[in-house]
């Protein structure tokens, strides 16, 4: 599929400018971050091909779910909770692969790192990109989930342990898919690398999806949010410190 | 081939004669438990494993950190060398709470969130063994090993904290109360001057094994090079 490969373009104007003023060199960062999420979202929004991918992969999955678990009307309420992260972290696993196997294939990494600016700013902009594919699968598949298992998920508070449950994974899951994208058998070792990391993120995202779905008190949702946010500030602080170790060539 | 450094050699006698040292403490030495009676003992070697395999994935850390910051590939075929022996004694302590725990809980396992993390844990490092033996580039190599190993290891109490919690806090998915309580017992002080040795002695052995596979990964490059050299002759 004939889609552009270019890298980021640089912003010659700002770089050049060592002496420049921490919000100037701030700005600069934000707009690096921008033309990274921008190039992927362009690219995706003229292709359509990963967001439909996923989202027929992660109707196939709740499909299965609903085949091996024989859900009765009890068991869905219970389970739904469960199924709804499973699905993120399969679908999440292809989005991911996708994100770094493309610019690999195409040689636009060599372009992206060519780049003059901060390494971080590429490693941000790629995890927003995958942060937003996530978050949209998730936010269609809510009111699927309602439908089809009969419990509201349409919840403004859901959303909440959505988004922060996604920003987690897709934190820790983009700086594990740019190793992943390196080493031989790439698309198997994403999922094996990623899923043992990133199980506190699919464990207390559960509990506090299942908390919100049983109308549960606060306090017992309260600290599954809470570690969330830990688990999400730890991760993001993790990568932005390795990230440079990882692409530098 | 080079023979073993004279303090190498001297590390495995001494870690031999400490092991059986510690296998006679155990057997002969330490009382024998009133109530779990003899299966109780293999809680000796069951924890000692168990420590030695927390140490050699933080001694991985620490080299992976090292590693980044120096560039040496001392540090990382350090940090490689003490994953595999790391995996060794967590599966060997998997396997002795295992046998203590099929007569004590009456279960071979259970979802605890002790075994749980550990067993994370160790699915850690074998994707990180697997990472590795996926990457051609050495200097790639070392380098996404070091950041693997440390993501992984820091994400571990954090792992800990939610299943203690989704234990806690939901008490529906408990079947049998605390499983920790469960063979709970007292240590006289033979116990514990048995158990604290074989603390010990079970670290000596991780060292010894650890700097045994450094020579081995120094004799493996060795290898590479000689055939190298011939292939070019």
């Amino acid at each position: 599929m004939p889609t552009e490969s270019a890298p980021a373009p640089a912003q010659p104007r700002a770089t050049a400018l060592p002496m420049a003023s921490a919000s100037a060199r701030l700005r600069h960062y934000g707009r690096s971050v921008g033309a990274v999420l921008w190039k992927d979202l362009s690219a995706e929004l003229r292709s359509k091909e990963l967001i439909s991918a996923m989202l027929v992969f992660a109707l196939l999955v709740i499909l299965i779910f609903n085949f091996a678990l024989e859900l009765d009307r009890t068991g869905r309420e219970n389970v739904a909770a469960g199924i709804l992260w499973v699905t993120t972290a399969f679908t999440g696993t292809l989005g991911l692969n996708r994100s770094l196997a493309q610019e690999k294939d195409r040689g636009s990494l060599d372009g992206l790192l060519l780049a003059p600016v901060d390494r971080s700013a590429l490693y941000f902009g790629k995890a927003l990109g995958n942060l937003l594919f996530i978050l949209t699968i998730q936010v269609i598949m809510l009111p699927v989930f309602t439908v089809l298992f009969d419990v509201n998920m349409v919840q403004p508070m859901l959303l909440l342990v959505v988004v922060l449950g996604a920003v987690g994974y897709s934190a820790v899951g983009t700086l594990l898919a740019s190793l992943a994208v390196h080493s031989r058998s790439r698309d198997v070792m994403l999922p094996i690398l990623l899923f043992p990391v990133a199980l506190p993120v699919l464990v207390s995202a559960v509990r506090a999806t299942g908390g919100v779905l049983t109308a549960a008190a606060w306090d017992q949702i309260y600290p599954w949010l809470n570690l969330l946010l830990v688990y999400d500030v730890i991760f993001v602080a993790m990568a932005f410190m390795v990230f440079d170790f990882v692409v530098e060539e | 081939m080079e023979k073993p450094s004279r303090a190498l050699q001297t590390l495995n006698v001494v870690a031999a004669i400490l092991m059986l040292a510690a296998i006679g403490l155990v057997f002969f030495y330490a009382p024998e438990e009133l109530v779990m009676g003899q299966v109780q003992r293999i809680f000796y070697f069951h924890v000692s494993s168990a420590w030695v395999g927390f140490l050699a994935f933080f001694v991985t850390v620490v080299a992976g950190v090292l590693y980044l910051r120096s560039g040496k590939m001392l540090w990382d075929r350090v940090g490689s060398a003490s994953v595999e022996v790391g995996l060794l004694f967590s599966i060997s302590a998997g396997v002795a709470g295992a046998i203590w725990a099929r007569p004590i809980w009456n279960t071979w396992w259970t979802w605890d969130p002790r075994l749980t993390t550990y067993t994370i844990m160790a699915l850690i490092y074998i994707a990180y063994l697997m990472l590795r033996q996926g990457i051609e580039d050495p200097d790639r190599r070392a380098r996404f090993a070091a950041v693997y190993g440390i993501v992984g290891f820091i994400s571990v109490p954090i792992t800990y904290m939610s299943i203690r919690w989704w234990r806690t806090i939901h008490p529906v998915v408990i079947g049998v109360a605390s499983a920790d309580a469960k063979g709970q017992f007292a240590m006289t002080s033979p116990m514990l001057v048995t158990f604290l040795f074989s603390l010990f002695a079970f670290t000596v052995l991780y060292f010894c094994f650890l700097f045994n596979r450094l020579r081995l990964s120094r004799l493996e490059e060795r290898v590479e090079q000689l055939k190298a050299e011939l292939a070019a002759a």
